[in-house]
């Protein structure tokens, strides 16, 4: 099996299972208990919150761990939306974001929230500009992906960032697509809220966090024990962040050297896909992209048939981002980067990662341009440029 | 170490943790993806519903997965709430969990009347409290199945009928049973349940609520569409796998289990009875869950019980560990009428899969000599 398909999930690394064993059932105490088992619970709880924080340069007490990055988008945007609407009413965000973020702007919209969806260029960029001037006294908060989750274009955060400190509005990030690929400053980057999945650094499902800067109020989705600083009730998945801390550990030494590498496959599938297959076309950015990400179309296919005749050939890729796949719909990123249906559903979304090998990148080139062919002399609508 | 909070928190079963292992590494994907890898993570999460539906008695599709009993409770209570507006009264008791307490509590900011039922000195709801303040007017009563501290067990199916003689939903918060009882969500009328897989040697972070097919609500989690729309997220494949494991072990061990955990208690609480004076028993003489014994010692703070047990590598609760962390007596015990010195002076041993004899007659060795020497230092106690 070859899987392409990072993006969607990723396998736990080896070491992270072996470190998160023993908290299942050797060291499996309730942080709230006051004896010895809850004892050792309670502080590997904060070692691990404190190894997060280091991942992301932020403060221990910044971080809060949920059961995952759609958890973290909902308490990020309901939870600050709720408790500030005194403030304001207004948020932004951009039209490329994950469809956990769109799916809550539209609840927040039905509750009274004004919404801005800030549009991108070609290549999947923010317009700064239409951002900036989106921007009302109402606005409260902007939500922008760290880097797109489909197409892979990096946004500039940094300007982000600084333009909504200067005019005093909250910046939320989603930043799953980018945690395993770019060195996280929040301090730097002026981040006030940022989404973060211990799945998307080779940790554990079920587990995600949310950076909270300090002295921003938000309100809890799960009220209960109090857990997390009062924002997130429940008793601590203590294996899962456990597991979360030690993926954190391992790809802070790990980025550059594993970035390296998936670079080299990268340029490798571009070059070969471009230059072996007529009428194909790179989607998104072709340098401010995550490394691990390649993004194709194909004049005359449909990406699910390619998905589908790559599958036979035990080869996982996607057409799009996997919570939304079932859909027939076209993807809303490609269509926000100003494809048209048919362009957009002839795409190939390749997602790479750690246990890629060089062979894997070979079989791929060696087998795409003739399944495509095939598939293009199956069209009616496809000839041949 | 002799573990006795398995009320707080149980260790996931081997068994368990051997099931799960394969979905960290070999069988990882979203099953949201179409390619075969996601398909295979997909038939593992819908076949880990169908045990739980078998193992509660519920139809497949009246299973929805969270990540805890916390979470379940919240969107039970929220999710049914905010997808209706007319009915606007809230019932619940006065000994729930803090997640079902305070999520009733935080509906009364959206204009919603909420009432807690009192409870007698067993710790059993007052039905007729429940038959006078409910009306058409009542969106949801919701009533915890056992309770966390004492384990006095409710008469869920009678608060069913008297909610549903008024239309009103019936949800009941099942942490501290499911695993431990039997329950047959068809027959027992319950609309909506809460359950958590720690709580019965699964693994934390997962658990899941059961709702009655027909039954609207919102989801809590915005997002993708899985778990039909009503919980956003992927799903977290191994900790589902794991759950369904931890049903099927519960299953393989009724009735045996419960009996032989119910011999365990009741020999503690003889023998500590009969060499301890002052002590009493918190909760139902009968109607109580089999782990379960909580008592207070008078004269004799529960905090000091505990920390001096743990020096003797025995690890006991004062009570729900979600409110260890506070100063504050039990509102359990308080709401029992139990007064706020003696419920300050409780003690609680949850037993579970791997108590064994020899656990229990250490705590009986133990015990008495620890309550001798607080008290000898207690100004409050005379011999």
């Amino acid at each position: 099996m070859i899987y392409f398909d990072y993006q969607s999930s990723k396998p736990v690394d080896p070491r992270v299972i072996e470190s998160m064993l023993p908290y299942f059932d050797k060291k499996f105490g309730n942080p709230s208990s006051l004896h010895k088992i809850g004892d050792e619970a309670t502080e590997i709880l904060d070692h691990s919150r404190q190894a997060v924080a280091k991942f992301i340069n932020a403060k221990p007490e910044e971080i809060i761990f949920t059961s995952g990055a759609t958890e973290s988008n909902n308490l990020a945007l309901i939870g600050f939306a709720l408790r500030n609407k005194h403030k304001g009413n207004h948020i932004i965000i951009s039209e490329i974001e994950h469809i956990s973020l769109h799916n809550i702007a539209k609840y927040l919209q039905k509750n009274g929230f004004e919404i801005t969806r800030v549009p991108v260029d070609f290549y999947g960029q923010i317009d700064l500009d239409a951002l900036k001037d989106s921007i009302t006294d109402k606005t409260i908060l902007v939500s922008i992906n760290y880097a797109n989750n489909e197409v892979g274009t990096i946004q500039e955060i940094a300007e982000i960032g600084n333009l909504c400190r200067e005019r005093g509005i909250a910046f939320h990030t989603d930043a799953v697509a980018a945690e395993s690929q770019i060195h996280i400053n929040v301090e730097d980057n002026k981040i006030d809220l940022m989404t973060l999945s211990s799945n998307d650094i080779y940790g554990p499902k079920g587990v995600g966090v949310l950076y909270i800067k300090k002295g921003l109020r938000l309100n809890p989705i799960i009220i209960g024990g109090g857990q997390e600083f009062g924002l997130r009730s429940g008793t601590e998945n203590i294996p899962g962040i456990v597991g979360m801390k030690t993926a954190a550990e391992i790809m802070e030494k790990e980025m550059d050297s594993e970035i390296a590498t998936l670079k080299v496959y990268q340029k490798k599938l571009i070059q070969g896909v471009l230059d072996n297959i007529p009428d194909s076309y790179l989607n998104g950015h072709p340098e401010k992209r995550l490394a691990n990400n390649v993004h194709f179309r194909f004049d005359g296919i449909e990406g699910e048939s390619l998905l589908l005749a790559l599958k036979d050939k035990d080869i996982s890729v996607s057409t799009g981002s996997a919570c939304s796949s079932k859909t027939l719909e076209p993807s809303h990123t490609l269509i926000a980067l100003g494809l048209v249906h048919e362009e957009a559903h002839g795409s190939l979304q390749l997602t790479m990662g750690r246990f890629n090998k060089p062979e894997d990148i070979d079989t791929l080139l060696n087998l795409l341009p003739g399944v495509v062919k095939k598939l293009r002399g199956l069209s009616p609508l496809y000839k041949e440029s | 170490m002799i573990y006795l909070d398995y009320n707080a928190t149980a260790p996931a079963d081997p068994e368990v943790i051997e099931a799960m292992k394969p979905y960290f590494n070999e069988l990882y994907a979203n099953p949201s993806s179409i390619h075969t890898p996601g398909q295979k993570a997909k038939q593992a999460v819908e076949h880990s519903r169908a045990i739980l539906a078998q193992f509660l008695n519920t139809r497949v599709d009246e299973v929805y997965f969270t990540s805890g009993g916390t979470e379940a409770d919240n969107l039970a209570i929220k999710g049914l709430a905010f997808s209706r507006n007319k009915r606007k009264k809230i019932i619940y008791s006065s000994i729930e969990h803090h997640a079902v307490m305070n999520t009733c509590k935080y509906m009364a900011k959206f204009g919603y009347e909420v009432i807690a039922v009192p409870v007698d000195k067993y710790g059993v709801v007052d039905l007729d409290f429940i038959r006078d303040k409910i009306d058409d007017n009542t969106l949801i009563v919701s009533i915890m199945h056992a309770n966390n501290e004492v384990g006095t067990i409710e008469p869920i199916k009678e608060i069913a009928q008297i909610a549903h003689k008024y239309g009103a939903v019936f949800h009941t918060d099942a942490v501290q049973t499911v695993g431990k009882l039997r329950i047959d969500f068809k027959e027992s009328g319950i609309d909506m349940l809460s359950l958590s897989g720690h709580k019965f040697y699964g693994p934390k972070g997962v658990g899941a609520l059961i709702v009655k097919k027909g039954l609207r609500f919102d989801p809590l989690l915005h997002g993708g569409h899985q778990e039909k729309n009503h919980r956003a997220g992927t799903e977290n494949v191994p900790g589902i796998v794991g759950l369904a494991k931890a049903c099927e072990l519960a299953q393989k061990e009724f009735p045996q289990e419960e009996k032989r955990l119910r011999q365990l208690r009741d020999k503690l609480w003889r023998e500590i009875d009969s060499r301890i004076p002052e002590i009493q028993l918190n909760g139902h003489p009968e109607t109580m869950l089999a782990n379960t014994l909580n008592i207070s010692v008078k004269y004799v703070e529960g905090e000091s019980l505990i920390l001096n047990l743990n020096a003797a590598g025995i690890y006991a609760s004062t009570g729900s560990a979600c409110s260890s962390g506070s100063l504050e007596p039990s509102y359990v015990l308080l709401a029992m009428g139990i007064p706020a010195e003696v419920a300050h002076s409780s003690l609680r041993f949850s037993l579970g899969r791997w108590t064994g004899q020899e656990d229990i007659d250490k705590v009986i060795e133990v015990l008495p000599g620890i309550v001798e020497k607080l008290r000898a230092m207690s100004p409050l106690y005379k011999k």
